[in-house]
């Protein structure tokens, strides 16, 4: 199977090949066939692979797949080695979660979409740029180097570019689409500069090199932290982190699968998977650690807030996926990396489940997408109610469901690093709770504020949109069984996802001197020297290692309890309120105006970064513009002037000073000729008298000188 | 007493100058060729005088040379104021200037 | 591959330009198959350099040199010949004239036939510049190539088509004065201390090696920096190319993007870097602070263009940049980054333009604000146009990432030491590889603003209504560089094996590189000059004596 990895991203390339060259022509069905089918294909062969992977040893779980080069290394004639990349896809416990989470969710997400999709324009190129995405996404997640996984990382970019801007012809669309890109590049931008500044100091770019030499002491702490950072803000970018996050709620212009899928479950975790994925390097660069930590709980906390007033039923669940994955960085940054990853695969299911389900809503409301416009839903839309009841207490993190199992993992393990941290983040779930209450309250419960027109054609979503809910509703409830935290049991199950992907983030792994497992302070022992002592001081600190050590159980069946009940608490109380009482939030929201004005605005972030950034940027350019036409190229027309000057200079010169030598000569010669034209009288008498003259002269002459 | 040279001499001087301004001042072109007769005239004299004075022929064989010459001379100046008179009906020197320059 | 076949290359297009003078000049579609033909056979007759390349060569191709006397008594020599470098760019230069004499059909309806002179004429200039071996034959072609487009620019322009075209010859020819000095100054000294006079480049490269020689090269690097700096083109040289390439027609811009601006990068691949090393390295920094100013300043100024072509012809600044970026880095992935980069330069942006030219061909206007919408109108010009911004502005999979990933690989390994030094502040090694990354991102945002401005949106505008998609003729010739970038993009093997030997061998030429181990060429290379100062340079040993000049 290990050579046949490639063929994971390949098959929903060739959809794209597919129904992007052919798809016009091609019937609906054989359109939506061929896509659904690829991405069915690459599930399967996921499936076989990490089955095979499975029955290797726990310790030896890696499947390598070297196709081919693609920029083949060079000569490099004494000097500074040349850029290598091969087209190397790699599978371990980590990628082996990413291409299941990728592949099933997405052949859902496929199903889903060819309902949803059906009554528009462009269907195949739809399916297409999905399909396209496919590849991209499975690329980033299977490739074996920062390089692959660049292809990748830009690959869905522009698909989600592509998506966002789907419906082209409306402006929002397309400016949600550059946006994305844009922020997204910024991101980039750091990511790049990271990449190939450890590609300058180890000169390679493949994860399994880098790794190994971070891990045998390599790289100054320095440049670890500066790399680890740059790395990050390029996650920032593609996640939706502060500052870069910006992009994510206007990218919900774009048609709702696409936002379920990529904007969800898939592509917005790319930021965390490459973080987790270069958790070891991560390890020696404890302060870059400690600011995604912070950042990510700045994150959660920030976008909690603005979900809580935000009126469009795709908006609320965007910023509520800004501020999950807040928690995935925050688990990271805490050094909860397996918890993070848990997280993301909860995320996926019930944040696609949600998406999908507005989606069934919005459908079913002619594409409203306004909640004040909603209510009442309960009875008119039973499957859909009931999906989406499960998605609620998934995220809420009743106890039991998935969102619970990976929610709670993550709020101890911050505890253990900051209590403080995680009265933030505790303070965040019970917003999570709240805001998703509220989204409930609106389009569910209470009494229908839909006009007649609307509600007479509510309808309930076809088979084919009906199943993909369902199973994305059971994995919300029962997907958190796949990693039961040790306290509560875990060590006896016979699989845990976390024990799962320790080997991924356990340093040893990738010691060259020796392999397997290698507590802590035996890989300090074996780098012995300077370097060492800082790694090992950065070991010791409290990010520590993926496993958890010993920790008090009481504490964690505490606050387990604690955030449960709390959970359970708000929406109970939230039912309450937006069933039932409607006119006491009336009351609240009067009292809050102000508060409610400055969420409901998003703290105007978009309008910040455009006043401070983007206009200044404009004026700058502009100002570029202008000292190019005016300093530069007036450098070049003032040479031109100066030589046309120089030219007049020499005009004068040549007619009045050569020129008029030229003509003096004649003029002398003019009025001497006038002078001397008179002796010629014509009478011979006065040539005669003339001559008698100088005769006499030189008789004269003659005689002084004898 | 034989007459002094210097006598001669100034005589031919004075026959000269005489036929010099005759030639330079008058307006009659047969005036003209008296003057220079004059000055001929005025030459010959002084080679006679000179001759007695050195009692050589040659001065005179010279002289009635000088005699030929004038009468050559003169015929042919009297035919070119002839001609000139034909063309221009005035052999008035003054009025004959076609090559002034 | 056959001595003689370079200069069938380079003079059948001449050829064909004097047969045209025989056509009458009513019979323009005769004249326009038959210029396309000759082009076109060209183009064939040039691809045995490529799929039958020697890629062990480090140096000249000794099957293709031809060597003749022309002028003895001055040491002239009528020299043609290729390696890995030049090879690439012929074959560049080739495809993209059989393309633009296509693209021409439907453009140009008057003065055909002298139209189709010229630019087989220049097409001869232009091989003529990539194969020469000797100076003085080099010098005659780089003037030779002038004259043509000159006149494509003067006569078939647009609405300043004089100031353009006169702007473009005088300061392209002021800096091949300025050249002409540095190659006498060569000429001079060499004859002057080998005892022979000559201009042949083969025997002048060896001055690289002759540290006497280093005092009169930190001149003639000056005098070659301005004439190459004017046709890269770098900043502040650069305010020619915006008129120029908006008052051109389609296919001169093409050419003019495509090609011209190669030479100047040419020229310091070929010129600087191996024949005054000691120079180059010296004054390394301050080549690599006009990159990146043009990098960042070019993609700023193309953001705010309301002239479709103008924008493009920035971003020509922008993207040279990047290449001039990796030249200078002096290490294997920025030159080979950069030659390659150059390559897709032609390519995508002779893209650009054509696509520029379909437009323009349909309502002759190059406002922006003219169009908008046009995806619905035009959908195979949308998806053409979509996969050359993608390729202009670095997506993997395409040729642009291939080129800017590698020569921002070379950039990151630049060391601290080369750098310059402001105010006090000293910004060296990562600044510009940092800079240059920038480029990416403004890339992006200046090109998919055009493309939303252009093509996303309403379809407001009435006129744009009757706009017809792309016809057979010219989906033909976008899909060769379509299918190019692909190519490059996702298999540039081919490309890197015939570039690896010379460009290691440049390298190798200037030098004690500061990472990485040495090539076991002697202990007298690496940095700091440590080791033992050899007293007879080694061929590719020019550290004599210790103290680096870096």
């Amino acid at each position: 199977m290990s050579d046949f990895l490639w063929l994971i991203p390949i098959f929903p390339a060739i959809g794209f090949l597919v129904n992007g060259l052919a798809g016009r022509r091609i019937s609906k069905r054989a359109v939506s066939a061929v896509a659904c089918g690829v991405v069915l294909v690459s599930f399967v062969l996921s499936c076989a692979a990490v089955v095979q992977l499975a029955t290797m040893p726990s310790d030896g779980r890696y499947m390598e797949n070297r196709v081919a080069p693609w920029v083949p290394a060079v000569e490099d004639g004494g000097g500074a080695p040349g850029l290598a990349i091969d087209w190397l896809f790699v599978l371990d416990p980590l990628s082996a979660v990413m291409i299941l989470i990728v592949t099933g969710v997405g052949s859902l997400i496929h199903i889903y979409s060819v309902g949803y999709m059906w009554e528009e324009a462009g269907y195949w190129r739809y399916f297409a740029y999905l399909n396209l995405f496919m590849a991209m996404m499975l690329t980033l997640v299977l490739g074996g180097s920062l390089a692959v996984m660049f292809v990748g990382w830009e690959g869905v970019g522009l698909c989600s570019y592509l998506l966002i801007g789907f419906f082209y012809w409306k402006q929002d669309c397309a400016d949600a689409g550059r946006k994305a890109f844009i922020t997204n590049r910024i991101g980039d931008l750091a990511f790049v500069i990271g990449a190939l500044t450890l590609f300058a100091s180890f000169g390679t770019l493949e994860f399994r090199g880098i790794l190994s030499a971070v891990v045998a002491g390599q790289g100054s702490v320095f440049l670890l932290t500066a790399v680890a950072l740059c790395l990050f803000v390029g996650a920032c970018g593609k996640s939706a982190q502060i500052p870069l996050y910006v992009w994510l709620p206007d990218a919900m212009a774009g048609p709702t699968p696409v936002s379920a899928l990529i904007h969800a479950a898939t592509m917005v975790t790319a930021g965390v998977y490459m973080v987790c994925r270069l958790a070891p390097l991560y390890m020696q660069a404890p302060l870059a650690l400690t600011i995604i930590a912070i950042v990510g709980c700045a994150t959660a906390i920030f976008a909690a807030t603005i979900g809580l007033a935000q009126n469009d039923i795709k908006k609320v669940l965007a910023y509520s996926t800004v501020s999950q994955l807040g928690y995935m960085f925050l688990a990271a940054g805490v050094g909860a990396f397996g918890a993070a990853i848990f997280h993301l695969m909860t995320h996926a299911f019930f944040k696609a489940l949600l998406f999908l389900g507005s989606g069934a809503v919005i459908h079913a409301l002619h594409h409203e997408q306004d909640m004040m416009k909603m209510g009442g839903l309960r009875k008119l839309l039973p499957v859909t109610y009931a999906v989406f009841l499960c998605g609620w207490v998934a995220i809420a993190g009743v106890p039991l469901t998935a969102g619970f199992f990976s929610k709670d993992e993550i709020l101890w393990r911050t505890f253990l690093f900051s209590p403080v941290m995680w009265g933030i983040a505790a303070f965040t779930a019970l917003l999570t709770a709240f805001y998703m209450t509220r989204l409930m309250g609106l389009t569910f419960w209470g009494k229908s504020r839909m006009d007649h027109h609307t509600e007479a054609h509510v309808h309930e979503v076809p088979g084919v949109m009906k199943w993909p809910l369902m199973i994305l509703a059971g994995l919300a409830l029962v997907g958190g069984f796949l990693s039961i935290p040790a306290a509560l049991g875990g060590s006896a199950m016979p699989f845990t996802l976390e024990r799962w992907l320790e080997p991924v983030f356990e340093p040893g792994t990738y010691a060259t001197a020796a392999g397997g497992h290698a507590a802590i302070g035996e890989h300090a022992a074996a780098a012995g020297d300077a370097a060492s002592a800082a790694h090992e001081a950065a070991a010791a600190t409290p990010h520590g290692s993926p496993h958890g050590e010993e920790h008090s159980l009481a504490l964690e069946y505490g606050l387990m309890a604690f955030s449960s009940v709390l959970a359970i608490f708000v929406l109970w109380w939230g039912y309450g309120l937006y069933d039932r009482m409607p006119q006491k939030l009336a009351a609240w929201k009067a009292r809050f105006a102000s508060v409610h004005e400055v969420l409901a605005n998003k703290y105007w972030v978009d309008e910040l970064y455009d006043a401070l950034v983007i206009q200044n940027f404009y004026r700058l350019c502009r100002a570029a513009l202008a000292f190019d036409v005016r300093v530069v190229d007036g450098v070049v027309h003032m040479v031109r002037n100066v030589t046309v000057g120089t030219s007049y200079l020499s005009v004068f010169w040549d007619t009045w000073v050569v020129d008029g030598l030229v003509n003096l000569l004649a003029k002398v010669v003019r009025v001497a000729s006038r002078g001397l034209r008179r002796f010629q009288t014509g009478v011979p008498q006065s040539y005669a008298t003339v001559m008698v003259f100088g005769l006499f002269v030189l008789i004269c002459v003659y005689m002084y000188l004898s | 007493m034989p007459i002094p040279v210097n006598h001669l001499l100034s005589f031919s001087l004075v026959l000269f100058i005489i036929g010099m301004i005759g030639v330079l001042t008058r307006r009659n072109a047969i005036i003209v060729l008296m003057g220079i007769e004059l000055m001929l005239n005025a030459a010959n004299v002084n080679f006679v005088a000179f001759s007695r004075m050195h009692g050589d022929l040659a001065g005179q064989i010279f002289a009635v040379f000088n005699i030929v010459i004038a009468a050559g001379e003169v015929a042919v100046g009297l035919a070119i104021i002839i001609a000139l008179y034909r063309n221009k009906d005035t052999i008035n020197v003054d009025e004959i200037s076609i090559m002034k320059g | 591959m056959f001595r003689g076949l370079l200069s069938l290359i380079a003079y059948v297009p001449l050829a064909g330009a004097l047969a045209i003078l025989f056509f009458p000049k009513e019979k323009t579609k005769a004249i326009a198959w038959f210029a396309t033909a000759v082009a076109g056979i060209d183009f064939l007759i040039s691809l045995p350099l490529f799929f039958q390349w020697d890629t062990s060569l480090a140096g000249f191709d000794e099957t293709t040199l031809e060597r003749y006397e022309w002028i003895p008594s001055i040491g002239v020599q009528y020299i043609f010949g290729l390696d890995g470098i030049s090879v690439l760019f012929v074959l560049l230069t080739t495809l993209l004239g059989v393309i633009a004499a296509v693209s021409s059909w439907s453009a140009i309806t008057e003065r055909v036939k002298e139209y189709y002179i010229f630019l087989l004429a220049l097409q001869t200039g232009m091989l003529g510049v990539f194969m020469s071996l000797d100076f003085f034959l080099f010098y005659v072609f780089w003037e030779v190539m002038l004259v043509p487009m000159y006149f494509l620019i003067g006569i078939w322009g647009g609405k300043n088509k004089l100031y353009a075209a006169i702007k473009f010859f005088l300061y392209t020819l002021f800096g091949s004065v300025l050249m002409l000095l540095g190659i006498l100054a060569v000429y001079f000294y060499y004859g002057s201390t080998a005892g022979v006079y000559t201009f042949d480049i083969t025997l002048l490269h060896n001055l690289g090696q002759d540290p006497a020689f280093f005092e009169l090269s930190r001149w003639v690097f000056w005098a070659f920096f301005i004439g190459f700096a004017i046709k890269v083109p770098m900043f502040p040289f650069h305010t020619w190319l915006p008129d120029a390439h908006t008052e051109a027609p389609t296919a001169g811009s093409v050419i003019l993007a495509g090609v011209l601006l190669k030479m100047g990068t040419y020229g310091f691949v070929r010129f600087n870097l191996p024949m005054l090393p000691e120079a180059t390295k010296l004054y390394a920094p301050y080549v690599l602070a006009l990159s990146v100013i043009g990098i960042i300043y070019g993609a700023m100024v193309a953001m705010v263009q309301r002239d479709w072509k103008k924008l493009v012809a920035y971003s020509s600044v922008s993207h040279l940049g990047f290449c001039m970026l990796g030249v200078f880095a002096l290490n294997v992935n920025g030159i080979n980054g950069g030659i390659l980069q150059m390559i897709n330069h032609g390519l995508s942006t002779g893209a650009l333009f054509l696509i520029v030219g379909i437009v323009y061909e349909r309502r002759h206007t190059r406002e922006i604000s003219e169009y908008g919408g046009l995806s619905k109108q035009m959908p195979v010009f949308a998806t053409i146009f979509m996969i050359i911004t993608m390729a202009s502005i670095g997506l993997p999979a395409l040729n642009g990432f291939i080129g800017e990933f590698t020569i921002l690989a070379g950039a990151f390994q630049i060391p601290p030491e080369v750098a310059v030094s402001f105010l006090g502040i000293t910004l060296g090694g990562k600044f510009w590889a940092i800079c240059g990354v920038t480029g990416i991102v403004l890339g992006a945002a200046y090109m998919l603003w055009l493309y939303q401005r252009t093509m996303f949106g309403g379809l407001d505008n009435p006129e744009n209504q009757k706009m017809s998609d792309c016809n057979t003729r010219e989906i033909l010739y976008l899909a060769p560089l379509v299918a190019a970038c692909f190519w490059i993009g996702l298999y540039p093997r081919p490309f890197f094996a015939i570039l690896e030997r010379p460009v290691a061998k440049l390298v190798q030429q200037l030098g004690g590189e500061q990472e990485g181990v040495a090539l076991g060429a002697g202990v007298g290379h690496g940095v700091g000059g440590l080791g033992a100062a050899a007293d007879v340079p080694v061929p590719g040993d020019d550290e004599q004596g210790a103290g680096a000049s870096r």
